[in-house]
């Protein structure tokens, strides 16, 4: 089963059309990467598969889109929320402890029991690469650690509530580049677990992480297929001008 | 040019803080020596309050300020922070519009006017529905918890609204209500502003006056329930003051030490909370 479909989906901010008519199938355990120049829609293509574009108001949505086989819009949100898991452009760990950024999704969905918080606590920390390195200093502010440290964070905030999809809006951009090839490593390893779609600015980075692209240009899909034949032998010409640097 | 406005504005600046230590030094000097004379702790610890006999003891009206800023505060924190809650987070941009400013105009009221409402409408209210005189600990703590209102809200609103809206984003993209996001994300993340605001606005309480004047009933005894009269420190200095001479002016002044006080450490509490991060 596809993880992510949608069929005819448009989405418009007011008078706005912002997303038009895209038709798209994303595939499970892989990296989807989406493309395109600022301003082109990847980000509210993706915000719209958790429903984040819903706090805005004005928002329309229309078009059929399912996840896992079960409508965007046939459940509720919250629910919908955490299986499909979001990661933001800046690190945004809350003002509390490691501990409690990493039980706040549990706790709202339900978990109370310490010792099954403290198991959700040190397995998400580990799928992230930050239980070494943290298992002491759980009950220290989040904000005191490195940008790196806390963007992976907010990795495993996501995996404590064991969602099936990662959507991932531009993740490594305030990053230095050390720390952004440590987390590219992170989500080659997640892909084993989760599926996931990466919104990026930086085509070097879909290239490298992505199995699947899509190329976007105004609201619109191009081009959708295999990440290496859109790099290599784009079958649109807007493509090709893009990834070859004519504009962008 | 630049120097002589930069000086005129120094000079402006070290006035207000001058006032500030004269009137300290002026009550200090007027009101040690009374404490000294008596014992502080006599002072501080007694209970009987009887001028003409050479008897100042303030602790009833020490407790009396206590109650009745602890009852506005019972009253007062839970209705603001839901409020500032409601109008940060949930209220639509027209409601902000219309509620934000009404509260602010609470602040606005002369107190006398506070009091006068107290008096006339609420003290009966107790008195017939719930006993004692009805001037009382319990009157006196709702009408200045509508005081401390204005405060409270306004400081938590700007603290809740201080909080970068990426916390919330985070939170809800967790699957979080938006009340689970407020009461786990946000009142954490703005703890430290909202508790200033309550802070301020217990430093409101326990310095107004005329309100309090007119709706304690000002007895002068140890109170036993939230039905009784008290008297507070700041009525006991307004109440006396027009005719006390002597030794009992001293320790009208001396009140105003203890007052002193209260306000400095809970303005002090006020900058630590404010400044703290997180």
């Amino acid at each position: 089963m596809e993880a992510i479909t949608a069929r005819g989906l448009n989405v418009y901010y007011g008078g706005f059309h912002a997303i038009k008519d895209v038709t798209v199938s994303v595939a499970p355990r892989r990296i989807t990467s989406l493309i395109g120049p600022s301003g082109c829609g990847k980000s509210t293509l993706l915000r719209t598969f958790n429903r984040m574009n819903d706090l805005i108001a004005g928002v329309r949505v229309t078009g059929d889109v399912e996840i896992f086989g079960r409508p965007l819009y046939g459940e509720d949100v919250h629910s919908l929320r955490r299986r499909v898991g979001m990661v933001f452009q800046r690190p945004n760990p809350f003002p509390l402890s490691v501990y409690d950024n990493v039980a706040h999704g549990p706790r709202v969905h339900g978990t109370t029991n310490g010792k099954e918080l403290d198991e959700i606590v040190a397995r998400s920390l580990s799928a992230v690469g930050l239980w070494e390195t943290l298992k002491d200093r759980l009950r220290e502010i989040a904000l005191s650690l490195s940008g790196e440290q806390q963007q992976r964070l907010c990795f495993a905030r996501l995996l404590a509530v064991q969602p099936e999809v990662l959507l991932m809006d531009e993740p490594c951009s305030a990053l230095d580049p050390i720390s952004t090839t440590r987390v590219e490593e992170l989500m080659q390893e997640l892909k084993k677990d989760y599926t996931i779609v990466i919104v990026t600015h930086n085509m070097q980075q879909a290239a490298r992480v992505s199995e699947d692209c899509g190329f976007m240009l105004l609201g619109e899909l191009v081009e959708f297929g295999r990440t290496d034949s859109i790099f290599t032998k784009p079958s649109d010409r807007r493509t090709e001008d893009y990834i070859t640097g004519r504009y962008g | 040019m630049d120097k002589l406005v930069s000086r005129l504005l120094l000079l402006a600046a070290c006035s207000s803080a001058a006032i500030l230590a004269l009137i300290a030094l002026f009550i200090f000097k007027e009101g040690v020596p009374i404490m000294a004379r008596s014992g502080l702790g006599a002072f501080l610890l007694g209970r009987d309050w009887s001028p003409l006999q050479g008897q100042f003891g303030i602790l009833p009206f020490i407790i009396g300020s206590l109650c009745i800023t602890l009852g506005a505060l019972l009253i007062g924190v839970p209705l603001g922070v839901a409020c500032a809650v409601y109008l940060a987070e949930f209220s639509s941009p027209r409601w902000v519009n219309i509620l934000k400013p009404a509260i602010e105009l609470l602040a606005g009221i002369p107190s006398v006017v506070y009091g006068f409402l107290g008096v006339m409408w609420l003290a009966p209210l107790i008195r017939i529905r719930l006993g004692g005189p009805g001037l009382s600990i319990l009157a006196a703590s709702c009408v200045l918890a509508i005081m401390t209102l204005p405060t409270i809200v306004s400081i938590s609103i700007d603290a809740l609204q201080a909080v970068p809206k990426s916390y919330k984003q985070g939170s809800l993209a967790l699957g979080a209500t938006e009340w689970q996001t407020v009461w786990r994300v946000l009142f954490p993340a703005a703890r430290a502003g909202i508790l200033a605001g309550v802070i301020l606005g217990m430093g409101r309480a326990i310095g107004e006056t005329m309100a309090v004047i007119m709706i304690s009933g000002n007895s002068t005894a140890i109170p036993h329930s939230a039905l009784d009269s008290v008297r507070t420190l700041t009525a006991n200095i307004a109440i006396e003051m027009g005719y006390a001479t002597g030794e009992h002016r001293q320790a009208l002044f001396a009140t105003g030490v203890i007052l002193f006080f209260f306000i400095m450490i809970l303005n002090g509490a006020a900058l630590r909370f404010a400044r703290r991060k997180f």
